[in-house]
């Protein structure tokens, strides 16, 4: 168990900024936090890595609670701030070369390197911070987060404000890191938690209102499924509805009907069944997705 | 070990922007006017072989540039909002304060040591050569560092109170000032004055200052100073943690 977040409670003037969170993050798992702005996304990450303290409740980090041990548990975590706050008058290799000075890393010269070029900095290392476009900038701010090796990687918005190029490399790296490493990283882009997350949590004015793996998320969650067909010729609602498991059925114009039924069946054989009865010919079948985008909206309103 | 880490990227940062060259240059120019050129102060006009117009003058000039060496310290730091990667390190915060400490220092350090060819020079122009005192100076010289130390401290505790560089730099003359010189001043007030005066003013820098000055070593001025820095550090260290306990 890398992360292990324990009944956590944060106020900030008697208003609870984090309500009694508890979540646990595994070795080898990316975890997406998700949530709408100011639910205290931020807050926790902060509390994890030991900026803040919280009000009630624990954190431990790969055993070692934050509040008793912070130097052993801080060691273990790499931290990317939201904004990527940087020194703009720093050198590339510089900054990250005092990055390992204060972690006292051995070989600090080489890890040095190895990290310019895994984030891929290598024609840039000589730059100064300051001159570099956001993408590079970010990239620093991974590297300074790994170089230390941590077992944990917080990272707060990491693709916000990376251009679509930069945003798939990022995203690229941060998958690539989650295979040997417990990663924890918040977006609000919601196709983000998809394309990189294995699992997410939705926390919402401070609660925790779900936690799952992606896929489970997205039908635990609507607690259906809706099928859309489209027959060459005339139906009508009443004969629809008796097909097996439909609980309702609407019409979409023309000969398209949308017909809903509960997520833990799949109607879509006894559609097609169903035309084939009646000699209708089916045009087309398909089964809707629910998105993250959804759930989202559904758990957060 | 991790302060090192602190101190030396501080020291880097000064020579590669142009403070620390600033500030060295600024502190000779001034040092050789005082010491050569104003009438008022200049060794060649009093005719004296000493360096009394260089330990006089520094301080006032250090009230000024230290705090403008200090300023950035912490206030840049909480500005750009790379303070939360700092304080989230595996270093503590006192490792922090002492790094950035002791490279302030080391700046101030620097713009004394060419100060040392004037008393080659002073020693030259005596009569009979070499006919000043030495050990005045020396002790003179630890007294300015301790002032310079005492400065250092409490421009870096103006600087952990605000993300504002000119508020630090403004907050830590003013801060210098008192400490410095206002107890001279208030214990002349009535209320002080034949009663309590001498406690009044041995709370002020320039009082232990002078004193060091005189070329006694004396262990209450040291222990002085080194009280003013420590406190001044540890205010920084808990100004730092104010996250920690501020509601």
């Amino acid at each position: 168990m890398s992360v292990k977040v324990h009944h956590l409670v944060k106020t900030f003037e008697a208003q609870h900024a984090v309500d009694d969170v508890s979540f646990e993050a595994h070795k080898g798992e990316v975890l997406g936090f998700l949530g709408p702005n100011g639910a205290g996304k931020t807050t926790t990450m902060k509390i994890i890595t030991g900026y803040l303290p919280q009000s009630a409740g624990q954190v431990e980090v790969c055993g070692f609670n934050i509040s008793e041990s912070p130097m052993e548990a801080r060691a273990r975590v790499g931290y990317l701030p939201e904004h990527n706050p940087l020194y703009r008058d720093m050198y590339v290799r510089e900054y990250l070369a005092f990055t390992a000075g204060m972690h006292q890393v051995r070989n600090a010269a080489k890890r040095v390197d190895e990290m310019v070029e895994r984030t891929g900095l290598t024609s840039h290392r000589h730059k100064l911070i300051g001159e570099l476009s956001k993408g590079y900038r970010q990239r620093v701010g991974l590297a300074q987060a790994m170089l230390h090796d941590p077992e944990v990687l917080i990272l707060d918005e990491p693709t916000s404000g990376l251009d679509p190029n930069q945003i798939i490399e990022i995203r690229q790296l941060i998958k690539d890191l989650g295979r040997e490493k417990t990663v924890i990283l918040s977006t609000h882009i919601l196709g983000e938690v998809e394309a990189v997350c294995d699992r997410a949590i939705i926390i919402n004015k401070g609660k925790l209102v779900a936690n799952a793996p992606i896929q489970e998320l997205k039908q635990q969650f609507t607690g259906q499924s809706i099928v859309t067909a489209e027959f060459a010729g005339k139906t009508d609602a009443g004969q629809l509805k008796k097909i097996r498991h439909v609980l309702a059925v609407q019409s979409l114009g023309g000969n398209t009907w949308q017909m809903t039924a509960s997520a833990e069946h799949d109607i879509r054989a006894d559609v097609f069944a169903f035309a084939v009865d009646n000699k209708l010919t089916l045009l087309e079948l398909h089964k809707e997705l629910f998105s993250v985008e959804d759930v989202f909206q559904q758990l957060t309103k | 070990m991790a302060m090192f880490a602190i101190y030396f990227k501080e020291i880097n940062s000064f020579f590669s922007s142009l403070i620390g060259y600033i500030v060295i240059g600024t502190f000779l120019v001034l040092m050789g006017l005082v010491m050569w050129v104003f009438p008022e102060y200049s060794v060649l006009d009093n005719n004296y072989a000493n360096l009394d117009a260089l330990f006089g003058v520094a301080p006032m000039i250090f009230l000024f540039l230290i705090p403008a060496v200090s300023m950035r310290t912490f206030a840049e730091e909480k500005q750009s909002g790379t303070i939360e990667l700092l304080v989230t390190r595996p270093i503590s915060d006192w490792q922090i304060v002492g790094g950035k400490f002791l490279a302030c220092l080391t700046l101030v350090v620097f713009s004394l040591l060419p100060t040392v060819f004037y008393y080659i020079t002073v020693y030259q122009l005596g009569a009979p050569q070499g006919n000043l005192d030495s050990g005045g100076i020396l002790g003179s010289y630890i007294g300015l560092l301790f002032l310079a130390g005492a400065f250092v401290a409490i421009g870096i505790f103006a600087s952990s109170l605000t993300n504002n560089q000119i508020v630090a730099f403004v907050l830590a003359t003013f801060l210098c000032f008192m400490t410095y010189m206002a107890f001279d001043s208030l214990s002349r007030l009535p209320i002080f004055f034949g009663k309590t005066d001498d406690i009044v003013q041995s709370i002020g820098i320039s009082y232990h200052y002078d004193s060091i000055s005189r070329g006694v070593l004396d262990s209450r001025d040291v222990v002085y100073f080194i009280s003013v820095i420590v406190l001044f550090l540890a205010a920084t260290v808990l100004s730092l943690g104010r996250r920690r306990w501020e509601k």
